[in-house]
């Protein structure tokens, strides 16, 4: 029964990890931008969350209404400058100008917050509660609730990429910018789009994180930013749902670490993230999300 | 272009023994543009007027002051041999490239500063070589993206459907499951849908089959029967010939010939494609000297354009 619980808790922590993951994916998939920063600006999003928590007192569940659109807005603007610039002088250079954002929210938390861990108390009982299934099966509610989050995100991503305008040129300026521009579109601003959406996926995930864990400032870069590229890539490059998959075998790897040995846990994970890096490269869904 | 690619067999054979009178669908084109020489009379200004362009890539210069003017209604076809600078002459009116020097006037308006996208809202719409189809995306998406910004006009995905009657059918595929025709015409079709004023097409015939390409270009007159101009670069100067109510020959970035095609011999296009120094250059344009090529592309490059004419199969 400790087996199954572990599988159980292991599938849906895969939904945080999901969370992490699909911004990651989204933006590697339309701009070929490996967003280095991508765990920092969950964090951001966190903070962010707990200032507006602070403010405005309203309860940290509630609090994405606010910091989704801030994080986006955020996004398109940071795709607008910064990382479109990059972009304008290579492929490579995306990821040294991603990576020194990282530093840079990095050092820039340290120096103008603090070095302490921090959570988004969740006040409402029935949140931190949790429900048993017979005597050894424990949910808590948290983690269901973050999993649903995680679902509907990438169904509602799903729909717009498929079916909405705005997704069908998000498709069509990854398939082929050039022949997107002379068809009118303004990639720039598709990219922008995209970016907006990555982030505020972010905000999501540094939100549920918040909630679920704690966070310091370097919790992005040593924490999400890493589980978000081991579940892409179990999952598959540029794959929405295979972050899914990958989040819920990364999870149920490090659970059964766990349940081997607790300081294993994160070990396990990583190594069925090598296991898959040596024999599946692609990922375990080979296909596009755009399926 | 920065490499001498057109040498053995992957270019056109380059003429036929009588050039165009026309035969078959071809000649519905040919009359109807036939129709209008006032068009390009005095009175009636340009759509797209190119002045003294010059395009660099890098080092090479592609283009050395090419000029052209095309008058509402026309079919205007450049042909020139594989690295002659047609279809950079082509992206760069669709914005695809930075021209060093010379301008681009659209209805009277510069466009040479605007941004690709900005010209395609503005009614200059290109079908670039090798269709560049949204692979990942069906037919119908395609042609949805392409009438995402579209002008008010005649053109509809419905009516693209109606010229190409196999379309509708399979418009829930993806394209990157298309023969190269099929690709071809939703790539017209794409391009269409957006309702241009003038209608760039970057060798349509590139990697088809002859008798495709045939069906592809007797497709033009229903397309012009709508009012657009249309701008064509072509390898295959004898398709060109037929379909075009008037034709500019480049060689090595230079205007060799440039006239009605009634108005010029085969030997004349002959020699302003090869750059021949007997050429006899039609309508006002000198022949091209060999001196006159500025240094930019080695001599052993016309050389084995020579020696490559045989006419050789088009790969399909």
């Amino acid at each position: 029964m400790a087996w199954v619980n572990a599988i159980i808790q292991g599938i849906l922590t895969g939904g945080l990890y999901a969370l992490f993951a699909c911004g990651l994916s989204l933006m590697f998939g339309v701009m070929k931008v490996v967003n280095l920063a991508h765990g920092d600006l969950a964090v951001i999003g966190a903070y962010v969350a707990l200032g507006v928590i602070t403010v405005t007192h309203i309860p940290a569940l509630w609090s994405f209404v606010i910091v989704v659109p801030i994080m986006a807005v955020l996004g398109y603007a940071l795709q607008r400058t910064l990382i479109q610039a990059a972009l304008d002088r290579g492929v490579l250079i995306t990821l040294l100008v991603t990576f020194g954002l990282s530093v840079v929210i990095e050092s820039g938390l340290l120096q103008f917050i603090n070095a302490d861990s921090h959570s988004l108390g969740v006040g409402e009982s029935i949140i931190t509660g949790s429900f048993s299934i017979g005597s050894q099966i424990q949910i808590p509610y948290l983690l269901l609730l973050i999993f649903a989050v995680a679902v509907v995100v990438l169904l509602g991503l799903q729909y717009f990429l498929s079916l909405s305008r705005y997704g069908r040129m998000i498709r069509a300026v990854a398939d082929d910018q050039e022949a997107a521009q002379l068809s009118g579109i303004d990639y720039r601003h598709v990219f922008g789009i995209a970016a907006a959406i990555a982030f505020g996926t972010v905000a999501l995930a540094g939100i549920a994180y918040g909630m679920y864990s704690q966070f310091s400032p370097t919790t992005g870069t040593d924490t999400i930013l890493l589980f978000a590229f081991a579940a892409v890539v179990i999952g598959g490059l540029g794959s929405l749902w295979g972050t899914l998959l990958g989040g819920i075998v990364l999870g149920v790897a490090q659970q059964i670490g766990a349940q081997i040995n607790q300081a294993d846990q994160v070990l396990a994970g990583y190594i069925v993230f090598l296991l898959v890096l040596a024999l599946r490269p692609q990922g375990l869904t080979a296909r596009r999300a755009q399926s | 272009m920065s490499s001498p690619k057109g040498r053995g067999g992957d270019w056109t054979p380059p003429l036929p023994a009588n050039p165009p009178q026309g035969r078959g669908t071809s000649d519905e084109g040919r009359s109807r543009l036939e129709g209008g020489p006032e068009a390009r009379s005095q009175q009636s200004e340009p759509l797209l007027e190119v002045r003294d362009l010059t395009v660099h890539h890098g080092q090479l210069r592609a283009l050395d002051r090419v000029s052209l003017r095309v008058f509402p209604g026309e079919v205007y076809a450049i042909i020139g041999a594989n690295g002659a600078g047609k279809s950079t002459l082509l992206r760069t009116i669709a914005g695809l490239h930075r021209p060093t020097d010379g301008a681009i006037l659209y209805d009277g308006k510069d466009m040479t500063k605007i941004r690709p996208e900005r010209r395609a809202t503005g009614g200059i719409v290109m079908v670039p070589e090798g269709r560049r189809l949204f692979g990942s995306l069906t037919v119908e998406e395609n042609l949805k993206v392409g009438a995402t910004y579209a002008r008010k006009g005649p053109w509809t995905i419905e009516r693209v459907y109606e010229i190409f009657a196999w379309m509708k059918d399979r418009r829930t595929q993806r394209t990157a499951q298309l023969s190269g025709g099929e690709q071809q015409a939703v790539a017209i079709g794409r391009a269409l849908v957006a309702n241009p004023r003038v209608l760039l097409l970057d060798e349509l015939s590139l990697g088809l089959a002859p008798v495709i390409v045939q069906r592809i270009y007797a497709m033009l007159p229903q397309i012009l029967s709508t009012g657009l101009t249309v701008l064509l670069v072509e390898q295959d100067v004898s398709q060109a010939l037929r379909v075009a109510s008037h034709i500019q020959c480049l060689l090595e970035g230079h205007t060799t010939l440039e006239g009605r095609p009634s108005e010029v011999t085969a030997e004349q296009v002959e020699a302003a494609y090869f750059g021949l120094p007997g050429g006899n250059g039609g309508a006002g344009s000198p022949p091209v000297s060999r001196g006159g090529l500025g240094g930019i592309v080695p001599p052993e490059r016309t050389e084995a354009l020579w020696h490559g004419s045989t006419p050789s199969s088009r790969a399909s």
